[in-house]
């Protein structure tokens, strides 16, 4: 008796066919056109919307029995909604799942992409919480679908000079609009904008799932992605002052960590698995000695 | 009356013999195809159908057809009862006569293609409303070097499907001008799939 079997009220991946194929047909129209948003009859799912359904469901409709799972939640596999989707994914398709990056061939991820670079084999699938770029500028659906009809994406450049304006540089860090392949202006969800270069011709397929707001969109491998700014005002990721405190790594987007009550505060990699891997390989970061210690 | 119960018994066989991981793999192998333009996704023909419909294409059918997708069959095909049979007892999609209509369509004889704009678009506002084609051919290699670009494409991908007519790339370009709008083509040999969305261009290599 093997897991799926157990649960045999469950088809393989929890999704019925039916809803797989309209899923799996949604992808491939998302593949095709790069950066749109291909509407999909999004599912009820055993979680509540905002825990990644959209995500979910992209995942079970691409998952076989020979894949590798990865979940990560801001860069973490070991937090609440990671831990419960990759449990979710063991009980209903009996999958092998991973936190290391370079063993996974498909990696759901909420908010960030993974430092180590993705290869040929591999697929992210992103949760999107609000897929619509222009949604905060512009409520309606009929117009934002005409804006994206025409290429019209003056309204998003006014956004991001209205910032400049107001704080001498743009302001936007995370969900920071991006065109593809030279046409759709795309959300990439909210990962913050250090994440945003990852996109750009990156080797492994992009596939973007929001469940509430019931659309799929994808980015093929090498594919054009572009962040919005002006010729005076260049598009630009964060930087950090002082490495990661467990591993020393620069270049990688660090998660502040308040350790008392008197202004103490370390940062540290937001992605768990590069900075154990790092660790492992022994980088050593100023603060890994008093983890080691206080850790049971 | 015998041949009669043979010719019956092949509509109604040749399925999937397992639905759920059949389908999974041969919808990666597509969707690797379309995310890598060029690159050929191989996967043994899973589906038995009757003749002259392939294996390949009929995999293809089983993987992503259902009630809910309008398909289009070449005249020569729409003619063939036992592969007409075959696709609405196997997959529940509703045939149609209009190329309009049509989610996909399947075209054995490349050498009378259709016109792609004879299919449906979509609209500037739904792009993804338009026809996917299924083209039947001989075989993805030994025909006349392309030089396929565009996303899913690290730098130029060198096919050489056999059994385009060579109308079918004047087409493709008027086709890639009408983007976001226009038609996406899966080419299904029995050494497998070439993907060709409408983002790719194809310029035609030295022959």
């Amino acid at each position: 008796m093997n897991t799926h079997t157990q649960l045999a009220t469950y088809n393989f991946a929890y999704l019925d066919e039916q809803t797989k194929r309209m899923i799996r047909r949604a992808i491939l129209k998302a593949i095709a056109i790069p950066g749109y948003q291909v509407p999909f009859a999004s599912r009820e799912m055993p979680m509540p919307y905002g825990w990644g359904t959209g995500g979910v469901q992209v995942t079970a409709s691409v998952l076989g029995p020979d894949d590798t799972l990865k979940v990560i939640d801001q860069g973490a596999d070991d937090t609440t909604n990671a831990v419960s989707i990759r449990a979710f994914f063991q009980k209903v398709a009996n999958v092998a799942v991973t936190t290391r990056t370079a063993d996974a061939t498909i990696i759901q991820t909420r908010h960030r992409i993974p430092e180590e670079t993705l290869n040929e084999g591999q697929i992210l699938v992103y949760q999107v919480p609000i897929p619509e770029p222009l949604r905060f500028l512009e409520p309606r659906e009929t117009e934002t679908r005409k804006m994206h009809a025409l290429e019209e994406y003056g309204l998003m450049h006014v956004k991001l000079y209205e910032d400049i304006a107001r704080n001498g540089h743009i302001a936007t860090t995370y969900a920071y609009p991006v065109k593809v392949e030279g046409r759709y202006v795309m959300d990439p969800s909210p990962t913050p904008k250090f994440d945003n270069p990852k996109m750009h011709k990156s080797q492994a397929l992009q596939l973007f799932g929001a469940g509430r707001e019931k659309r799929i969109y994808a980015i093929p491998p090498y594919t054009d992605v572009i962040s919005l700014d002006f010729e005076d005002h260049p598009f630009e990721v964060q930087s950090f002052e002082e490495p990661c405190a467990l591993c020393a790594a620069c270049d990688v987007y660090l998660d502040e960590v308040i350790l008392d009550d008197l202004g103490g505060r370390m940062f540290v990699c937001s992605d768990t698995d590069h900075c154990e891997k790092r660790r492992a390989d022994g980088h050593v970061g100023p603060l890994a000695g008093e983890t080691a210690e206080t850790a049971p | 009356m015998t041949a009669v119960q043979s010719n019956s018994a092949s509509m109604f066989q040749g399925g999937f013999a397992d639905p759920v991981f059949n389908a999974q793999l041969v919808f990666r192998q597509i969707m690797d195809a379309l995310a890598r333009p060029g690159r050929v996704a191989e996967f043994n023909g899973l589906a038995n159908p009757p003749a002259p419909l392939s294996p390949t294409v009929a995999s293809i059918a089983a993987t992503l057809f259902d009630h809910d997708t309008n398909v289009w069959l070449d005249p020569a095909l729409a003619r063939n009862e036992q592969v007409a049979g075959w696709l609405t007892f196997n997959t529940s999609a509703p045939l149609t006569r209009e190329p309009l209509d049509a989610d996909f369509a399947i075209l054995l004889d490349s050498g009378s293609l259709p016109l792609l704009e004879s299919f449906s678009q979509g609209t500037q506002e739904y792009p993804d409303r338009s026809t996917t084609l299924i083209l039947q051919i001989a075989s993805l290699t030994g025909g006349r070097k392309l030089c396929l670009t565009g996303p899913g494409i690290r730098d130029v991908d060198n096919s050489a499907p056999n059994g385009l007519p060579d109308h079918f790339f004047d087409q493709w370009a008027s086709n890639g001008l009408r983007f976001p709008r226009g038609v996406d083509v899966l080419l299904a040999a029995p050494d497998g799939v070439i993907g060709l969305p409408r983002t790719v261009k194809i310029a035609l290599g030295e022959s």
